[in-house]
């Protein structure tokens, strides 16, 4: 019996080194006259220990890390292929303790399976969501979805369940669900986790949408910043069709539904939901007031369940064990679990998915271990650049959409970017005016004008010329960009500016700390 | 490093025609026409509007809204810095400047020799190990002075 080795596929371990290693090691074995089957999995999402290699023993799959290529041959000599001991050695893969403790219902396979195996998918689980959604039918997956208390993943948090009834209920002969891949948010991955670990899991989400809804066309649109994420689910849809999970007849059922793979262009705004749509109908990203909601007249005029990537992932898990069993994690309005991702000066990053009401302190400091420059953290921001930034003072908020939002945060798409105290607040400020005039997709004017008249103001406000009446002008026109943006790149970022001046006003006082770039 | 066609009406028709499937091909077109002559050239635009039933200023319009068309082929190399929160947070601002000054240029600019393209992207996904940087669709994570300047010293070569 040969050796089965799992090296990772996705892009972050590749982007440190996992090819090299891939190299390395096929070289050594050869070499060894080894017979070895590699597998490429996901990531588990410990990304400081990527590249992260295991070897399945009869004690279970034993881990390695952060391993380069240059430590592969003293790994063989330790004994790496029967699991052996080795500085690297992090023992058995579900035994970490970073693993253990969490909570994974949308990432249950990703890391774990052959992404692009169809025959791996099926034996960890896969499948048994739209097995169940074929023989509820249409209202009652939907029902299913709604008391599961899903709420969107992508940001705004609106309740899944009722979407898909709003599409559902529209009675016409073409409709359309869109996965929202377009995941530009800073400090965010998962997205890209899943296309790249767990696509099918994806495909099964939007055909379980599919049949809630009576569309049997989706669409996915992935940024083009994600190549590997392209590549990874575009060969999963293949094989999807071949073998019928996708077609005339959805997993040999009466329904139909096929998908077709868009991808964006380097547009931020795209990201947001009507942009996308205009997007994929091969116009200029230019956001769509509303309403009519997507829901209504959406893709091309048609009724459209547009969701984001986690969403539609979570709705297998949902189907297969139920509305209630995903309902008892989390806490108040905040069903189930979140994958949360841990980012930027972080020591221990990754993927944290687990039930909703973890505190924010216990995030940064306990799970994600503090600064990856030893440094103390200053602040963080949560939910991509469009969240506010936190002191430690708000460390004892719960991660919850109505605990972030009663403190003038977001949870968003579930980033959280850890900072030490060599940040200068103003200069993150500036950024993310000057971000939001890049980005504006120039439709409305308090975000196309505001931001560039942001980025001005700030520059005063640090040189300190009329420090106190720019001030408020900064403040007048965050509420100017709030309440009249026409979306949330306007409307939202307010948040991480007027968070900072809030809990960082000493980066905003005179003498100027920040030189006026450009 | 890849290599593109140079431009000809001829093999602009048959990409235009290989892509313009189902609705709204618009994206996908001028997709397949960079990956083909490593831009959209401005002569492709007219074919584009006849093909899809629009006007010129339409897919002009569409043009110019995405970043990711160029106007104008790129250098031999892209080196795309990504100056977004989390790598910002892990340096990312120092090495933007250090690959500037290596280089000679500003951020969107092509080496005077041609050879490299320097660019800002806002986020890689690789927020976990940060910095992160992608050179001619090869992702670098956990970028530092050191592996940038190989980065670098690879794609002057």
């Amino acid at each position: 019996m040969s050796v089965r080795i799992y090296i990772p596929r996705d892009a972050a371990s590749i982007a440190v080194g996992a090819e090299e290693v891939l190299a390395a090691l096929t070289a050594a074995l050869e070499q060894r006259g080894v017979q070895a089957e590699i597998v490429r999995n996901g990531s588990r999402g410990l990304f400081w220990l990527e590249p992260m290699i295991e070897v399945a023993t009869p004690r279970g799959r034993v881990a390695y890390g952060p391993v380069s290529a240059k430590d592969v041959e003293g790994l063989l000599d330790a004994g790496f292929l029967d699991g052996a001991n080795h500085k690297l050695c992090l023992g058995v893969a579900d035994e970490i303790p970073w693993l253990k403790r969490q909570t994974r219902l949308t990432f249950a396979r990703c890391g774990v399976t052959d992404p692009l195996s169809l025959d791996d998918y099926r034996a960890h689980g896969g499948l048994k969501g739209i097995e169940k959604a074929i023989a509820l039918g249409p209202e009652a997956t939907v029902e299913e979805v709604i008391q599961s208390g899903l709420r969107g993943r992508g940001g705004a948090g609106f309740p899944t369940g009722i979407k898909l009834r709003t599409v559902a209920q529209t009675p016409v002969p073409q409709k359309y669900i869109v996965c929202n891949a377009d995941e530009g948010d800073s400090g965010t991955f998962a997205d890209r986790m899943i296309l790249e670990g767990d696509p099918f899991v994806l495909i099964e989400g939007m055909a379980i949408a599919g049949i809630a809804t009576g569309a049997t066309k989706g669409y996915i649109y992935i940024r083009s910043e994600y190549p590997h994420g392209i590549a990874a689910f575009e060969a999963a849809v293949k094989t999807a069709r071949k073998s019928g999970l996708l077609g005339s007849h959805v997993a040999d059922s009466a329904y139909s539904f096929d998908i077709e793979v868009r991808v964006g262009a380097g547009v931020y705004v795209c990201g947001e939901e009507t942009s996308l749509l205009e997007s994929i109908e091969g116009k200029r990203g230019e956001v769509r007031a509303k309403p009519p909601l997507p829901a209504h007249q959406g893709l091309f005029g048609k009724p459209t369940a547009i969701n984001n990537v986690l969403s539609l992932a979570t709705l297998p898990v949902i189907l297969a064990e139920g509305a209630q069993h995903y309902k008892n994690f989390g806490m108040g309005r905040s069903r189930g679990t979140m994958p949360i991702q841990l980012a930027g000066n972080i020591k221990h990053g990754g993927l944290y998915e687990t039930a909703f009401g973890v505190t924010l302190g216990e995030l940064v400091d306990e799970i994600g271990g503090g600064t990856a420059s030893g440094r103390p953290v200053r602040a963080v921001q949560v939910g991509g650049p469009l969240g506010a930034y936190f002191p430690r003072a708000l460390f004892d908020t719960p991660f919850d959409y109505e605990a972030f939002a009663a403190r003038d945060g977001l949870i968003g798409h579930g980033g959280v970017v850890v900072f030490d105290d060599t940040v200068n607040m103003a200069k993150q400020v500036r950024f993310a005016m000057e971000f939001c005039a890049i980005e504006s997709c120039g439709k409305c004017t308090p975000c196309r004008i505001g931001s560039t008249r942001g980025v001005e103001t700030i520059d005063r406000i640090v040189r300190g010329e009329n420090h106190a009446a720019n001030l408020e002008v900064l403040e007048d026109l965050c509420n100017t960009m709030k309440f009249g943006s026409l979306c949330a790149l306007g409307g939202f970022t307010p948040y991480p500016v007027m968070s900072a001046l809030t809990h960082f006003p000493e980066d905003f006082g005179t003498p100027p700390r920040l030189q006026a770039a450009e | 490093m890849r290599e593109y066609e140079p431009w000809s009406e001829s093999r602009a028709a048959e990409v235009v025609a290989a892509h313009n499937v189902g609705e709204g091909a618009a994206l996908p077109i001028l997709h397949a026409l960079q990956e083909t002559f490593g831009c959209v050239p401005e002569a492709a635009v007219p074919m584009v509007a006849h093909a899809l039933n629009l006007s010129r200023a339409e897919v002009y319009g569409v043009v110019t809204f995405y970043h990711d068309f160029r106007r104008e082929p790129a250098g031999k190399h892209v080196l795309k810095l990504c100056r977004a929160e989390a790598c910002q947070s892990c340096g990312c601002d120092d090495l933007v400047e250090h690959a500037e000054r290596r280089l000679g240029v500003k951020l969107g600019q092509t080496s005077a020799d041609g050879r490299v393209t320097l660019e800002a992207v806002y986020c890689l996904g690789l927020c976990a190990t940060a910095p992160s940087a992608i050179l001619d669709g090869r992702v670098v994570g956990r970028l530092d002075k050191t592996r940038l300047d190989v980065l670098l010293t690879e794609a002057q070569a």
